[in-house]
Formats: structure tokens, sequence, C-alpha cells
């Protein structure tokens, strides 16, 4: 530590997947003893940049140095060797091991004939766990273990490779206030030890309190650097995050009070296992009335959309749908039954079928309607994405991104829904092909009585088209309201 | 591991086991014989398995490898140990030779290649039936026994062997690393293993030991034929036995495929009717007690 070369020294790290760039000439170093946060919105390219670190994926081009070594291109357990420790979002420990044989496995030599794990070996296992806190539940197995104890195990046994350089994924992802306070000391604690620490994570907000810097990435490229402040003040950062000269809507909004809500949810939670991915949610949307749900990645916006659709099964509160002029629970209803009842989820993953042609994708969706209905539809639609009628005979995992995004907003609309839910449709696209997007959205408000829940991260996408709007955190509502108080009422919290 | 009780009912079951010859006749000892061998194939499988979580669909590849080599070497006039030990070295380098370019593929395709495997060799012996003696089947110049009760000790005593040696393997430090392998490759690579290592070995273990009993279960027969040693139904079998005992536990499948020998056995009389029975336990078993008959005893359970 007397010197302070840089333990992480990445340059020039480029990555293509396809069509798409996922790192584009990404360059950082990290001091020992200094922690940076690695940010940037879904789909920016942070999480290929920490598994191009990491080996998990290769590089097209530039380095990669630990401690002086060039590994880039190395395969991940030689990387690790080399001394870089990862702690994963979502891990799979062994679920029939104990908590300590779990630490005690990050300890074994990468070798077939050492049977033994030796006493020393047992006994630093034993102290990592006191370390992190876990001495109480080292005989437990991972299955029984509340949340953040699992994230204590898996933070043990990155502690246990006693690693240069430490990456960690979404550090605070699923925790409570008072388990944040008692993570960020020991994450705290990776930089008295001297070792160089990359966070990733969605926002400055979630990691500004720990870190040196923050390196910004937006759609594979660096965007912004420079210390917490620094970057939550810099303007490409806000337009981003905060959208640009935010266009107001061009038509007058449709006035929620007084009109038969559409979709009413209320108190709505939903744990998966022992995460609480929504706490007491409450949602409302009015008959042809524009809502948009914006939160950040992990926000909790897919689990209540499914919740909606059936695709999750939730623990606590109700949803109630207008369904034949009167007001019906959805609860235990099977996802298709719904489906047919009017409420389309577009996901946020698409679910395209790749091998199907863009007709047969939306003459499938067409199954339902009556006769004659079809074609009518499909000739709307491709009024409205001339695109799509272009490609009408191209497999569908051969098009672009956008090109896909249409489509899948295509099949969605092709089911003639009452209620359209959209699912971060901007997820990893240029900002051309969301101008796009947005026109059709533009358009069907404009020309259709349809209702639309959109659920987005990007702020500049959501607002525009919204005659309301909801934010959402940490799986609560945090804010409820217009979309031209947003900024001023809401925005900060979310940069 | 060794003050516990599973360990000592487990040599009280031994000991009850070698008592056997005592009371049984020779044709019942013959069919356990039998099945000792079958259980040392499903409890090779297992390691693969229920630990590398590689699914290995022709175990018979290895099986048959070893009684093949060994038979052939024997018809040479090379003698029985020696024969042996070809066996299991066949099945080693075979396997190895296998596993080395199918570990690289991911998803099912390991699977799909050792199901190849199977029929390319079960052709490559009904092609050069001159040697191999094709469907008929190869006759073996040396037997291991005639004696029955003899024959009986000697795979029992082959099955406990290896019984001791996979199960305390898959308890060991290098168990652990199995495992991981198998349920999060990604991060077991993050922790410094090496995957494609630790797998590779763990077939070479498994290719040894499926290799060493099917090239003793022919000597025990005296015969080596392909209906026996390596046919996909012989295979499916042994993947049966794996997962009625109870994956992941090693001592299941062993029982496992003691079983279905044996009901398989009992209920000859059925004549067509007795394969139709015994799949449809081993389907109620999956479908019910996805755990297998010893998921229960044999693994740990969270302690307090």
């Amino acid at each position: 530590m007397s010197n302070n070369a840089p333990l992480l020294e990445v340059s020039g790290l480029s990555k293509r997947f396809g069509g798409l760039v996922a790192a584009r000439d990404i360059g950082f170093q990290i001091a020992p003893g200094e922690i940076l946060g690695l940010i940037g919105p879904n789909g920016s390219g942070k999480s290929t940049v920490m598994k191009l670190i990491l080996g998990v994926v290769r590089p097209d081009a530039g380095q990669v140095r630990v401690d002086g070594t060039d590994v880039a291109g190395w395969p991940t357990h030689r990387i690790a060797q080399q001394g870089v420790g990862i702690v994963f979002q979502h891990s799979r420990p062994l679920h029939r091991q104990t908590v300590l044989e779990n630490i005690l496995l990050a300890l074994l030599p990468d070798s077939f004939l050492r049977l033994r794990a030796g006493r020393v070996a047992l006994d630093r296992a034993r102290a990592i766990a006191e370390s992190v806190g876990l001495s109480h539940v080292l005989g437990r197995r991972p299955g029984t273990l509340p949340f953040a104890d699992l994230r204590r195990m898996e933070l043990a046994k990155a502690i246990a490779r006693d690693p240069k350089v430490v990456l960690i994924d979404e550090p605070f992802a699923g925790l409570t206030m008072g388990e944040v306070e008692s993570f960020a000391e020991l994450i705290r604690g990776f930089r008295a030890q001297g070792r160089a620490v990359l966070l990733v994570d969605h926002n400055v907000k979630s990691v500004s309190a720990l870190v040196d810097r923050v390196f910004a990435m937006y759609l594979g490229e660096r965007i912004a650097e420079g210390t917490a402040a620094e970057v939550v003040q810099d303007p490409q950062v806000r337009e981003v995050y905060l959208g640009g000269g935010m266009t107001t809507a061009t038509r007058p909004p449709v006035a929620a009070t007084g009109r038969k809500p559409l979709l009413q949810v209320n108190d709505l939670s939903v744990l998966y296992g022992k995460a609480q991915a929504l706490d007491r949610v409450s949602l409302r949307v009015g008959e042809g009335e524009f809502v948009s749900v914006v939160g950040l990645n992990g926000a909790g916006k897919t689990t209540l959309f499914s919740a909606i659709s059936g695709l999750v099964p939730y623990q606590q509160g109700s949803i109630s749908w207008q369904e034949g002029g009167a007001t019906v629970p959805l609860a235990g209803r099977s996802p298709a039954s719904i489906a047919r009842g009017g409420i389309v989820q577009c996901p946020e993953t698409r679910e395209l079928f790749g091998d199907m042609t863009v007709r047969e994708n939306l003459d499938l969706a067409a199954q339902h309607l009556p006769p004659g209905e079809g074609a009518k539809q499909l000739a709307w639609l491709y009024e409205l994405f001339p695109k799509l009628q272009a490609r009408e005979r191209q497999t569908a995992k051969t098009m672009s991104g956008g090109e896909q995004q249409m489509l899948a907003i295509a099949r969605a609309l092709m089911m003639k829904p009452r209620l359209l839910i959209l699912d971060e449709p901007t997820l990893g696209l240029a900002p051309v092909i969301i101008e796009q997007i947005s026109r059709a959205l533009e358009v069907l408000r404009n020309t259709t009585p349809i209702t639309v829940l959109l659920g987005e991260q990007n702020v500049t996408f959501a607002l525009p088209h919204a005659d309301r709007v909801y934010v959402l955190e940490h799986g609560r509502m945090i804010w409820e309201g217009p979309p031209g108080r947003f900024a001023a009422e809401a925005g900060e919290g979310y940069l | 591991m060794f003050a516990s009780r599973q360990f000592w009912a487990a040599i009280v079951v031994v000991v009850l086991l070698a008592a056997l010859p005592l009371w049984l006749s020779s044709y019942l000892l013959g069919v356990l014989t039998i099945g000792y061998y079958f259980g040392v194939f499903s409890m090779a499988w297992d390691l693969l398995f229920g630990f590398a979580g590689e699914v290995n669909f022709g175990p018979t590849f290895l099986t048959g490898l070893g009684a093949y080599a060994a038979g052939l070497l024997n018809a040479q006039g090379v003698d029985l140990p020696l024969c042996l030990l070809a066996g299991a070295g066949a099945a080693v380098i075979g396997g190895l030779a296998l596993a080395l370019p199918a570990l690289r593929l991911s998803g099912p395709y390991f699977g799909l290649v050792t199901l190849v495997a199977v029929l390319l060799l079960q052709q490559c012996i009904i092609i050069f039936a001159g040697v191999t003696g094709g469907e008929i089947g190869l006759t073996m110049n040396d037997i291991l026994s005639i004696d029955a009760d003899t024959n009986y000790w000697i795979a029992l005593g082959f099955m406990t062997v290896s019984g001791i040696i996979l199960f305390g393997l898959s308890r060991s430090a290098v168990g652990l690393i199995l495992q991981a392998s198998g349920q999060d490759a990604v991060e077991a690579a993050a922790l410094g293993f090496n995957i494609t290592k630790h797998k590779l070995a763990a077939f070479g273990i498994s290719a040894f030991f499926s290799g060493l009993a099917g090239a003793m279960m022919v000597f025990y027969l005296g015969t080596a034929s392909v209906g026996i040693v390596v046919d996909i139904a012989i295979g499916v079998q042994v993947i049966i036995a794996a997962i009625l005992g109870g994956r992941r536990t090693i001592l299941g499948p062993a029982v496992g495929a003691v079983l279905l020998i044996l009901a398989g056995e009992a209920l000859r009389p059925l004549g067509q009717l007795s394969t139709f029975v015994v799949s449809a336990v081993a389907l109620i078993v999956i479908l019910f007690l996805p755990g297998g008959l010893l998921g229960r005893v044999l693994r740990p359970r969270g302690r307090a």
C-alpha cells in the first residue's frame, strides 16, 4: 500500500453483441482503498463491464490490469486467482451444506487432490463469519436464513478469497434501511483493508454515501466521471435520468377523478422468498387514462405488472377490474383468463417467438378475435408501425432491438386490449428508435380510447405521454402526481 | 461422519448382507451379485449427475468399454487381473476422450453427446462381429469363480469399497467444489475453481468405477454381450435406479439398483408385464418422492 499504483486498471474495454454495442472504449482506475461507483440505467452496459472484468464475457478489445497484470481474455477462475472477487446480487449457494461449509468452499484450493479442508481453513471460515456477523447461524442451511444474512454469506465468500479487487453488484438491493447501514460499514471495511472496490448500481443516490468517485454509463458509453456531487450535476446524467427539455402532453390530460377506475390495486404486497418485492402498493387507472409508473430497475415495476397479469402470486392486498359493467376481483384467475378479459401485458423481455415471422407472431395474437376482425386490426397496426409491414416475412429474432420492440407492442395491440401494460419498452434502445416508439404511442393516445399503464425508468419517455405518474422505489409507491410536477417534487430522489 | 448412526447402520447392513449365503439359494445370490454390480454403475453415475450436475445419458458407454476391453484382451490370453485393470483404464481413456470436447458444450448437449456415444459403441461392436462376437456376445476364457458364494462376496466387497470411496469423495472438499460447479458455474469460477478440470476429474472417476464394474461383471457372467453391458435400455435402468434410490446421496443409487434388479427378477413370471410394472413404480416414485427412497435418510438436514 506504500505506492498508490491502481489495483484495477481498465482501458479501452469494448464489447459488441451482434449489432448491439454493450461497451465502447471504457476506461477507469481504482487505487488501493478506493471505492468507485459504476452507475447507469438498465441496459447501459454496466453489468457487461463487470462481466468483462471477471472474464465471464470475453472483451473484443481493451485491457483489464489487476495489480499490473493484464487479465483480459483469461478464463474466470484464473482472473479470480489473480485477485478479483465478486459479490453477486443473485447467487445459488450450496443448499444442502451449512453456512460454515459454504464459506469454507471459498477457502478451498483449486485442487482435486486435497480432500479435507484443514483446521486452519475451518478457523479462518469461522473468523470471517464472525467479522460479517454470521456467527449465530454457522450451522444453519442457507434456505433457512433471512435475506440479509444470505447477502452477508456472499460477502463472507468474497472476503475468504482475500481479493485485491472486489466487485459488488447492487450492494443494497432488497435490504431494509437498517441493514443497508451495516452493509455499508462492511464495505467501508474493504477500504480500510486497502482493497479496490467497484460498486455497480443503478443510480448515484444508492451509493453516494460510500463512493470516492462515480463513473456513469449510458448505452455502452462513458457519460460522466467525478465525485458523486459532480456526477449528479452533470447535464448529460440529468438528461438520462430526468429527461432533458421535457415536452408536455399535446392533448388535454384525461381527468382521473370522477371516472370509474378501470383497474384498482389496493395494498398489494409480494414477497420473493424472503425479499420484499412490493410493499403495500396501491394504484388506480381510470378508463382512457395513460398512467406511467417510473422507478429504477429492481424497484418492483415488473413485479407489479406481473401480479396484475396473474403471473406472480401476491401475499396481501387486492386487484379489481371492470368487466361486463361490474367490478370483479382478479385474484385466482389464470393469466390466460386475465388476458382474454382485456388486460394485455407487453413484457420487458418482449417474449417474441423468435423463429416465427412478424406476420405469424401477429396472427397468433389474433386467435381470439372474431373472423375478419384480425385483418382489420392488422391493417391498422401496419399503419401504426410501417416498418413491420416491410418486414412481414422476416423471422422475429433476426430483427433489430427496436423493430422487435415495435412487434411486441403490435402483438399486444392485436389482442384489442382494454388495458395495455407496457413494461420498459425503451430498454436498451437507441434514442432515435425511442423517438419512433414515442410517436406511435402518441398516435395511439390521440386516436383510440385505449388505456395504457406504462412502466419505465427512462423518465424522458415516461413523462410526455402520461396523464398521471407514480414513482415506485424499493417496492413502495413514494409519489403520485401530474407529470408537470415530477421534476420539482420527485426528481431529486430519482438521480 | 464415522461416529454417526448412519455409519453404524451401514456396517450392520454390510455384515448382514455378507452373511446372506448362509440362508439364500445360489440362484438368489446370483441375482444379488448382478444387483451389486449395477449398484456400482448407479453410484458412479450419481457422482457425475448428483454432484457435478452433468447428466450422462450413456452410462453404458463406460461400462461397455470396460467390459469389452477386458473381454477382448482375455480372448488374447491376457491374465484376468490385468484385463480388469485394462477395462477400467479403457473406460477412463474413452470417457475422457468423450468428455473433453463434450464439456465445452452447454445445456442439454453434453447429455446428447453421451447418448450418441452409446449408439456408436453398440454399432462398432456389431460391425466388428468377427472380433467382438457381435450380437451373440463374447465368451470369456476365465471367470472370477465358479462358486456362487465366492462370486457373491466378491461383488459385495467391490460394491462396499466403491461405495466408501465414492461416498467419502462426495462428502469431501472435492465434493463441495463439484456441487458448487454443478449449481452455479459462474460463481464457482469466480471463487477461483477451474470447473472444467473438476468436472473432467469427476467424469474420470465415474468412468473408472463404471469400467471396472463392467469388466468384473462380464468375468462373473462368463460372457459379454451388447444386451447386458451396452444397450441403451441398460443405461436407462442405471439412471432409474439412481433416481429411485435418491440422487445426490451416492448410497441411495446402490440401494435403488439392487431393489430394481430384485424387482425385475421377482416379477419375471409376469413376462412382458414385469418391465411395465417396474417402470410404473419408478415413475410413481419419481413423481411423488423426487428425493428418492433414501433421499430423506441420507441428506444432511439443517442443524439447529
